[in-house]
């Protein structure tokens, strides 16, 4: 049996450049979030609220999807709990039969939200933690108390019979804590537990000499991850994503641009990747203005590096090319200048070496101060936060 | 032998979990949360899991619909060596191995816990 979600883990398949239909949909429901993460996987430059799709728009792309063939919704943010109307949207997605997966910090939920979520038709619960130690979890997220409320959340998707996966992103303040988030993913009752070694792009490239892990610690999350698969067999499913600082061939991003998943932001932009609107000279289609098919099949952004065909020297006639797709388009934008380049990632770019160098250097060094995730500030350091509204829409 | 969500424990307390081991008396179901569909527009059967999606094999595709809460792993094959004329023993033997590997993924549990 075959796994078909484009993960880092798919097989190399010998599926069209484009399929018909993406499997999964990112929604970004607002970037509005109460925890202020130095990784956070939002662009620098987050969506104000008064930009933010209506629930009708959402509802209206719950049904597109549907009728797409889009299988997976992923409600996402931002914290998508910050959105008072998350039920209306959820319920939508169910009746139209989507799968419905909630990303969420869960800091802002009650109990009584949750069950009316899963009564509506939730589907799964993704959880993410900062780390097992309350203490060091809470500066991270820069928020009081959050760790401990997120046990207690951990507990009430338990409680309502929901699956839940716990996220926990890991880099350099949290890896000594791996084998306790493995114990942790256990006690809860989860039945999945995402380990992903942060993706050093947007915040977290702005923080990357504070959260970039040595090798050597790299390597022994790897043997414990490994191990813990093994004795948690049947209990506990592991996804565990390396640092491609530390890799010898870069990751299919996303299982290929345009292949798999579709991003929606929360003001309705259309993108092939969450990252993507850091890439100079692409164009989005908003999904008020658009059908989400016709954006998939034949927007600008979506054709622009799908397949291989875009590709210069060494990808174009690499063995890998449509194993890898050459890697991340704005990694290879934010470190060579050049978005058709190879990935840095890869060892067979030019730039692999003086890369990879740049995390030893990095890791070996005292971390500097987080630089905060904060909206309107790029990452400026100070400045106050509306991260915490939660004002309706 | 179940993975048991903590029901009847004391409060606080989860009970361990364990690994479900495929034999051929057990009753295997697929929780609430994993959907087993026919994909009309790609043609196939998919298993939707959290965040995961699965092509299941035609002969998988067969077993997951038996699955009704009382037929046993057994029983199973008993109904596959009569449809498809074939040795009951071999045909046990994948059926387990199969549903082993489900277990794994966290596609099938044991019917007894409750989900």
């Amino acid at each position: 049996m075959n796994e078909i979600t484009p993960t880092v883990k798919t097989e190399a398949a010998a599926s069209p450049a484009c399929a018909r239909a993406p499997v999964g949909l990112l929604a970004e429901l607002t970037h509005r979030c109460p925890l202020q993460c130095p990784y956070c996987s939002n662009p620098l430059d987050l969506e104000r609220s008064n930009v933010e799709l209506s629930t009708a728009d959402w509802q209206k792309v719950m049904r597109e999807a549907a009728a797409l063939g889009i299988l997976q919704i992923h409600l996402s943010g931002g914290e998508p709990t910050a959105r008072k109307d998350l039920d209306d949207i959820v319920q939508t997605a169910a009746e139209v039969g989507l799968y419905t997966n909630l990303i969420t910090a869960g800091v802002l939920l009650t109990k009584e939200r949750l069950a009316r979520l899963a009564e509506l038709g939730l589907d799964h619960v993704q959880l993410s933690i900062q780390d097992v130690d309350p203490d060091n979890a809470d500066r991270i997220a820069a928020y009081k108390g959050g760790a401990a409320k997120k046990r207690e959340v951990a507990r009430w998707v338990k409680e309502l019979g929901l699956p839940l996966t716990v996220n926990a992103p890991i880099h350099r303040q949290n890896i000594k804590s791996m084998s306790k988030i493995i114990d942790y993913a256990v006690e809860v009752g989860a039945g999945r537990l995402e380990v992903a070694h942060i993706q050093y792009y947007a915040w977290a490239l702005k923080n990357r000499a504070a959260l970039m892990p040595t090798r050597e610690d790299f390597m022994k999350t790897a043997e414990i991850v490994e191990a813990a698969k093994e004795r948690l067999k049947g209990i506990l499913v592991i996804d565990f994503v390396v640092p491609d600082y530390y890799a010898k061939y870069p990751k299919p991003c996303m299982g290929g641009w345009g292949r798999g998943i579709i991003n929606v932001t929360p003001s309705g932009r259309v993108l092939p990747c969450h990252a993507a609107e850091s890439l100079p000279g692409l164009t989005f289609d908003n999904v008020r203005d658009r059908a989400l098919g016709d954006i998939w099949l034949n927007g600008d952004a979506f054709q622009k590096y799908r397949g291989t065909d875009w590709m210069k020297e060494p990808c174009r006639s690499c063995s890998r090319k449509e194993i890898d797709f050459g890697g991340c388009r704005c990694q290879a934008f934010a470190l060579t200048g050049d978005a058709t380049n190879t990935d840095p990632a890869c060892s067979l770019s030019p730039l692999h070496e003086e890369w990879a160098k740049v995390a030893e250097v990095e890791s070996h060094r005292e971390p500097p101060e987080f630089i905060y995730r904060r909206v309107g500030k790029s990452g400026a350091q100070g400045g106050h936060s509306d991260g915490g509204q939660q004002e309706n829409v | 032998m179940a993975e048991s969500p903590a029901s009847g424990a004391t409060p606080g307390a989860t009970p361990t979990p364990t690994r479900l081991i495929v034999a051929e008396a057990t009753v295997v179901v697929m929780p609430r949360h994993i959907k087993l569909r026919h994909d009309a527009g790609r043609g196939v059967w998919l298993i939707l899991a959290p965040e995961r999606v699965f092509s299941p094999d035609p002969i998988a595709v067969e077993v997951l619909r038996m699955l009704d809460g009382q037929i046993n792993v057994g029983g199973i094959a008993d109904k596959l060596a009569a449809d498809y004329h074939a040795p009951r023993d071999q045909i046990l033997g994948d059926v387990v191995a199969m549903l082993q590997d489900l277990a794994d993924k966290g596609v099938v549990r044991a019917a007894a816990a409750k989900s």
